[in-house]
């Protein structure tokens, strides 16, 4: 559709140029023939990249003709730069050479926009004494302009066999002068509409099926009542029984503004076969001729034009969804040149023909890492299922598959089925990528190096290369299958030191915290003495398959703060998910938890933040290897000493207070000794071990990091109920407001109490579960405050010696307690990304984020 | 941390010239100051028939974490140090060595200006340490002691007696006994030896190290039958190695968040490969296997997947055929290492051009990998939990497609041939599997035949006609099952 107008409108109004949004523009004149100020008058100027100003840049002059080549360079890559961007890029060169305007061309096709020229033809004469008027030109010889003119004018003829899709001549300054340029949108830009949108598969002449699925979308007769809008992906033809109706009824669809189409490669091939082009009739291409040779001329002519109209792909939607017919990568969305029109059609091949001579498509759909959905059709699969953010939406109708739609925004499939199998196929339907999912791994470039991650609670999030590396390390070598590790819990700071004496934490810090942060309402939650372990239940194996993608039976994973699984053997987590499942089932929170939504059928999976007791069933290694090495050190060491201190007294030597302190040091590493073996106890097979969920944190659909606390642990004591087999546990818990000074003093007794027994402190939570303060930041999740004696385990036996808590009060919190706000915004954010069904990829980008976080350099006694 | 010297005596030679050996008055407690804090010594009996000095140290824990800040995870410089729950305090290691040579400098030296006769006299001698770490156990306690002239005994301590399934501690009660000995070379003894025994990497040693062990073992290392283990243990924590992988302080980090072992986590690297090469026949008898089928594949382009320490990378650096060399490795520790190994900082530009190191994982996909002639994957599939490997089959034969992966692993029927190896055991720590030839075959078979390759298998190392070879090797190459199908 290449436009010249040399003439148009030139009569007395002014020339109105149309220019694309996305387009780079050449303009075209001899030097002096007042380029730059035409780019100044109709564009910004930071659309407009002149080669004087390039040459400048190397040169440090802008007439140094000998820096041209480097200037050129700088110039196309700018250009190269803001195109890829997606920004209209207007070039001030005199480009009067065919080879300087064919870099500029090919330019504009790598990144896929159009290549638009505007020809300022000058007077010689004028742009000569344009030249002489200014001082850094003045002695510009005659002869180079006379040269610009010529060139020019033989360029003039072929501008638009060179490749430009546009060419805009002005002749003569007065028409320069007058000129207005016009920004146009591309076709492809219908990012304004936002429909709601019923899109429909390869209907293929499946008339009938065409019929039975607008009904059952609600259309009567291609209206819908409720103003909706449907996109056909193309291949409404061939193979099929009636071609003929199907194009009748989109098209008047089309005409009448409740659909939109755009075309499937055959269409392509038809469209060529009715403007008489020599086609072969295959692929179902004969039937859709002799249907439609019972057709009247003027319908064929109808359906010429129509194909003719049809534009390659459609960006919708305020660019949230693209549609087109056999899939698109992002850097072509909204794109406009041959490549982008060939993919949109064809796809891309890989080309390997396969067994059955097809060839082999590329599978752009697991790379693609776009924000925008594509739906598309073209490839016959069994079953409509997204990947990565795509979908393909070509169930085979005229094969005897089904014919399905996609409801937008709504993101539910609609479909009926064939009424027979209209068309054999020539090789099985299947699912595009050899192999299917299985096994398919994410792609490094989603988590390596330093990466910034968006999230919805905290905004941005950075992530080192250092941490990342790690990460990638222990990601790789030690964690779960990420397709079963949706979410890893964030790490939580402790409350602010205490300065009452003997303690270096005490629970009114953090009540008098939350009271700060304008949070009334809190819950004391019992800080279990085990492991952190996250559980992913589903209902049945069928649904880990479904949904997480996993083949061989298992029904979830149970793993680690780290992603790794808790227990080697399968079969020990398959035990224990099964046990959480019929608690789950018992308690009837499938069908609560997704109903409460208003979702449509029961859930079938949910997700459980949970502390696994004891500590020495994951961190016996640890346990032996530090703490009861030192358990036994000291054991070993004091009788002695002690003995030889008192033999020396009793001699009459002046052993001072050295014997007393001995004796105090002794009784503190006895006492961490009992504080570590609290921790421990033995297990046979499950038996002993004890699970304790406290909190869901998502169901089907549904992220539920925003449920208050209390309506949590509701949920978790029933769940507990209805466990028959002794691994659950519930969470003990005291509600305290943090303004009344009594419910304070109750929850510092609840504290004391629970510790002093030896328990492990506790964590303080907003009821609210997600709170935000006054300024709109995120409140800490929650606060521990860890007892007296399990913080022998941290800080070391004697750390209550009065010259040792002196010391250890000087630590520092605030890179805990960012690094913890930090983490929980990106724990949210896997589970609302989990939650909303988005790609894997995107799951997986804050669940790593977090791994990498752990291992930044934090005081890890905090 | 405690330990007790004692001496008998007579009316001739009184026990208490223990007190004139030591340098130490046996009616006071004396306080010494250290760097690691408080070192006390003090007589529980002093008479002419039984002496016995002990020397006790008061160690600062908070100091031992504190020391040094600023170098993150609390400043400390070794990950053991950095905790608070340390068993410095109570166990005779390496700082009560430090402690004793501070504090009884001149005994050590054998100078003793009242009694100057004394120091050269052997004298009956009993050492007690209640608790002594010792890596390598009560067996090892003997070995090193016994031929310098010591009746030893070493009683293993439990770790803790309500959990007897724990086993023992490393820690052993250790009483010396001798009679010939000098008290100076008593106390040159337990300088060197209890650090060796600790085997902790904990204090930074000044280069002058060595010509203190020469010191200390003077006269009696040179002709100990575990000279090299003493040599090599006590100079350890010099190793530039040891130092540059404390440094990977994120992966510190991580296991420390899951509540593990550094070394549960940090393991990509052997310990004892970070000290010295030690070649195994059979880890040549790969390489070369490598180096032969790559030839035989015409391969210039080569991608050493898990490279390790590069000892492979090294190799086909000789050979100009490879034009260019690429390795990968998830561990940032063992790519340093490669690195170093290689000299890339100092080697030529043209050579240089043909190799590159960098972090990747086959748990993704990773686009740099492909399009080469052919990927080596040697000893690495064994490394990964067999729920993963379906990500590794596709990263390498789908997505990078070389034209030629050759894949080894341990044939575990081999192991019976192991000497050293106990039945039912893996080869190495972190081996999640070893597969017999028939799961091998079968996997390779599987995966040859979804990503259409052919593939074959060559043994390596001696072929032992009942249980196979102790490697064995895959060699994929894409288009040959095509071939076959046509033919």
């Amino acid at each position: 559709m290449t436009t010249t107008d040399t003439t148009a409108g030139t009569t007395a109004g002014a020339r109105a140029l149309p220019v694309t949004d996305l387009s780079l523009v050449v303009l075209i004149g001899a030097s002096g023939s007042g380029k730059s100020t035409f780019a100044r008058r109709h564009f910004t100027p930071t659309e407009v990249i002149s080669s004087d100003f390039c040459r400048g840049l190397v040169a440090d002059d802008e007439n140094d003709q000998s820096a041209s080549r480097d200037a050129f360079d700088v110039l196309h890559y700018i250009a190269g730069k803001r195109l890829a961007a997606g920004r209209r890029t207007v070039v001030d060169a005199t480009s009067v050479q065919q080879d300087a305007r064919r870099q500029l061309i090919d330019l504009a096709k790598r990144h896929d926009v159009l290549p638009i020229a505007i020809v300022l033809d000058v007077p010689e004469q004028v742009c000569a004494e344009r030249n002489a008027a200014r001082t850094d030109r003045a002695d510009m010889p005659r002869r180079v302009i006379q040269r610009h003119t010529r060139e020019l004018r033989r360029s003039l003829r072929h501008l638009e066999r060179e490749g430009f899709r546009k060419v805009h001549v002005l002749r003569g300054t007065e028409e320069i002068e007058r000129a207005t340029v016009v920004t146009e949108k591309r076709y492809n830009d219908l990012t304004h509409l936002t429909g709601p949108f019923d899109i429909i598969g390869d209907v293929h002449g499946c008339s009938a099926e065409l019929e039975a699925l607008l009904a059952k979308l609600g259309y009567a007769d291609g209206v819908h009542p409720e103003g909706r809008t449907a996109v056909f992906v193309g291949d409404l033809v061939d193979r099929g029984p009636d071609s003929p109706a199907v194009l009748r009824r989109v098209m008047t669809m089309v005409k009448s503004g409740n659909a939109l189409c755009v075309p499937g490669n055959h269409e392509n091939k038809f469209g060529r076969y009715l403007k008489g082009r020599g086609v072969q009739h295959t692929h179902g291409l004969a039937e859709t001729i002799a249907q439609m040779d019972e057709e009247s001329d003027a319908f064929r002519a109808e359906v010429r034009q129509f194909i003719d109209g049809l534009v390659s792909h459609y960006v919708l939607d305020g660019g949230r969804l693209v549609v087109c017919h056999a899939g698109l990568p992002e850097k072509y969305h909204g794109r406009t040149s041959g490549r982008v029109r060939s993919h949109a059609l064809y796809g891309d091949t890989t080309g390997e023909t396969d067994e059955f001579g097809l060839p082999v498509r590329y599978p752009w759909a697991e790379d693609y890492r776009g924000r925008a959905a594509v739906v598309y059709g073209h490839t016959p699969v069994p079953e409509a299922t997204w990947l990565n953010n795509t979908i393909c939406l070509d169930t085979g109708a005229v094969f005897g598959g089904r014919l399905t739609a996609l409801r937008w925004p709504e993101r539910e499939l609609v479909d009926v089925p064939a009424g027979r199998v209209w068309y054999e196929p020539s090789r099985p339907l299947r699912t595009e990528a050899p192999g299917g999912h299985e096994g398919r791994p994410l792609d490094l470039a989603d988590v390596h190096g330093r990466r910034v991650v968006e999230t919805r609670h905290t905004g941005r999030v950075s992530v080192r290369e250092e941490n990342a590396a790690a990460a990638l390390e222990v990601m790789s070598r030690f964690a779960m299958d990420p397709r079963l590790l949706p979410y890893l819990p964030p790490t939580m700071a402790p409350t602010a030191t205490s300065h009452l004496d003997g303690y270096l934490e005490h629970p009114v810090e953090a009540f008098a915290q939350y009271e700060r942060d304008g949070v009334t309402r809190v819950v004391c939650e019992e800080k279990h003495m085990g492991s952190r372990a996250v559980a992913l239940v589903c209902r049945d194996a069928d649904v880990a398959a479904r949904r997480f993608g996993v083949a061989g039976g298992g029904t979830g994973s149970l793993y680690t703060r780290t992603g790794r699984p808790f227990f080697d053997d399968a079969s020990v987590t398959e035990e224990i998910l099964a046990r959480l499942r019929t608690a789950v089932t018992d308690a009837g929170l499938w069908d609560e938890l997704a109903a409460s939504d208003g979702a449509s059928g029961a859930g079938d999976w949910l997700l459980l933040d949970a502390e696994l007791m004891p500590w020495s069933l994951k961190a016996s290694g640890l346990l032996r290897s530090q703490y009861a090495a030192v358990g036994a050190a000291s054991g070993a060491v004091f009788p002695g000493a002690l003995a030889a201190l008192e033999s020396a007294a009793a001699r009459g030597v002046d052993v001072g207070d050295l014997l007393d302190r001995q004796r105090e040091r002794a009784q503190d590493a006895s006492a961490f000794t009992d504080a570590y073996r609290r921790y421990c106890w033995t297990t046979d097979g499950l038996d002993g071990v004890r699970l304790a969920p406290f909190q869901i944190l998502a169901a089907q659909g549904r992220s539920l990091a925003a449920l208050p606390h209390d309506r949590q642990l509701a949920l978790i004591d029933r769940m507990v109920e209805h466990d028959t087999t002794g691994l659950l546990h519930t969470t003990r818990r005291l509600y305290v407001d943090t303004t009344d000074p009594e419910s304070v003093r109750a929850g510092v007794d609840w504290w004391l109490e629970m510790t002093g027994r030896g328990g492990e402190g506790m964590v303080v939570k907003p009821v609210d579960a997600l709170v935000r303060d006054s300024a709109g930041r995120l409140v800490q999740p929650g606060i521990k405050c860890r007892g007296r004696e399990y913080l022998r385990i941290i800080y070391g036996p004697e750390y209550t010696r009065p010259e040792n808590l002196a010391r250890l009060r000087g630590r520092f919190l605030n890179h805990k307690r960012s690094l913890a706000i930090r983490e929980y915004a990106l724990g949210l954010e896997s589970l609302d990304r989990l939650a909303e069904g988005e790609p894997l990829w995107r799951v997986h980008e804050p669940v790593f984020a977090v791994l990498a976080l752990e291992s930044e350099p934090v005081d890890p006694r905090l | 941390m405690f330990l007790t010297i004692s001496t008998t005596g007579s009316a001739e030679s009184p026990a208490t010239d223990l007190g004139f050996l030591l340098h130490k008055h046996p009616d006071k407690a004396q306080a010494f100051s250290t760097s690691y804090g408080t070192a006390h010594v003090l007589y529980p009996e002093a008479d002419a028939e039984r002496c016995t000095a002990a020397l006790l140290l008061e160690v600062d824990a908070v100091a031992l974490v504190r020391r040094g800040k600023g170098k993150g995870r609390g400043g400390a410089p070794d990950a053991a140090l950095a905790q608070y729950v340390n068993d410095r305090p109570y166990a005779a290691s390496s700082l009560l060595a430090v402690a004793l040579s501070g504090v009884f400098s001149s005994a050590m030296r054998g100078v003793c200006a009242a009694r100057p006769h004394l120091p050269g006299q052997p004298r009956p001698l009993r050492v007690e340490v209640p608790a002594l770490p010792a890596r390598g156990g009560p067996g090892l306690v003997g070995r090193l002691f016994e031929p310098l002239g010591w009746t030893v005994t070493a009683e293993p301590v439990p770790l803790d007696g309500e959990f007897p399934q724990w086993g023992d501690s490393r820690y052993v009660r250790l009483v010396l006994e001798a009679d010939t000995l000098t008290l100076a070379e008593a106390l040159r003894h337990l300088y060197v030896l209890l650090p060796v025994l600790d085997d902790a990497k904990h204090y930074w040693v000044a280069s002058d190290e060595v010509d203190k062990l020469l010191r200390a073992g003077e006269g009696w290392l040179p002709g100990h039958p575990e000279q090299q283990l003493i040599t090599s243990r006590y100079l350890s924590r010099r190793w530039s190695l040891t130092r540059q992988a404390r440094e990977r302080l994120e992966l510190v980090r991580l296991a420390e968040a899951d509540d593990s072992d550094v070394e549960a986590i940090d393991n990509a690297v052997e310990a004892e490969t970070e000290q010295e090469e030690r070649p195994t026949p059979l880890a040549v008898q790969r390489r070369e296997a490598i180096l032969t089928a790559l030839r035989a594949s015409g391969a210039a382009r080569v991608l050493d997947l898990g490279c390790g320490q590069g000892q492979l990378v090294q190799q086909l650096l000789k050979d100009p055929s490879f034009t260019e060399i690429v390795g990968v490795d998830v561990s940032v520790r063992a790519l340093t290492i490669a690195s170093r190994r290689l000299k890339l900082d100092r080697m030529g530009e043209r050579q240089s051009a043909r190799v590159t190191l960098f972090q990747g994982s086959l748990a993704y996909t990773d686009k740099r990998l492909k399009g080469y002639d052919a990927a080596v994957l040697s000893e690495v599939i064994e490394h990964l939990d067999p729920p993963r490997l379906p990500a590794l089959e596709y990263a390498v034969f789908g997505a990078a497609r070389p034209g030629t992966v050759l894949v080894t692993t341990p044939n575990v029927e081999y192991n019976v041939r192991w000497e050293s190896l106990p039945a039912g055991h893996v080869r190495h720590g972190d081996h999640r599997f070893e597969w017999t030839r028939a799961e091998f075959r079968a996997w390779a078979g599987k995966v040859a035949e979804r990503h259409g390759y052919g593939v074959e298998f060559v043994p390596v190392g001696p072929d032992d006609p009942e249980v196979g070879p102790p490697t064995q090797m895959a060699v994929f190459r894409t288009g040959t099952a095509k071939e076959e199908k046509a033919a």
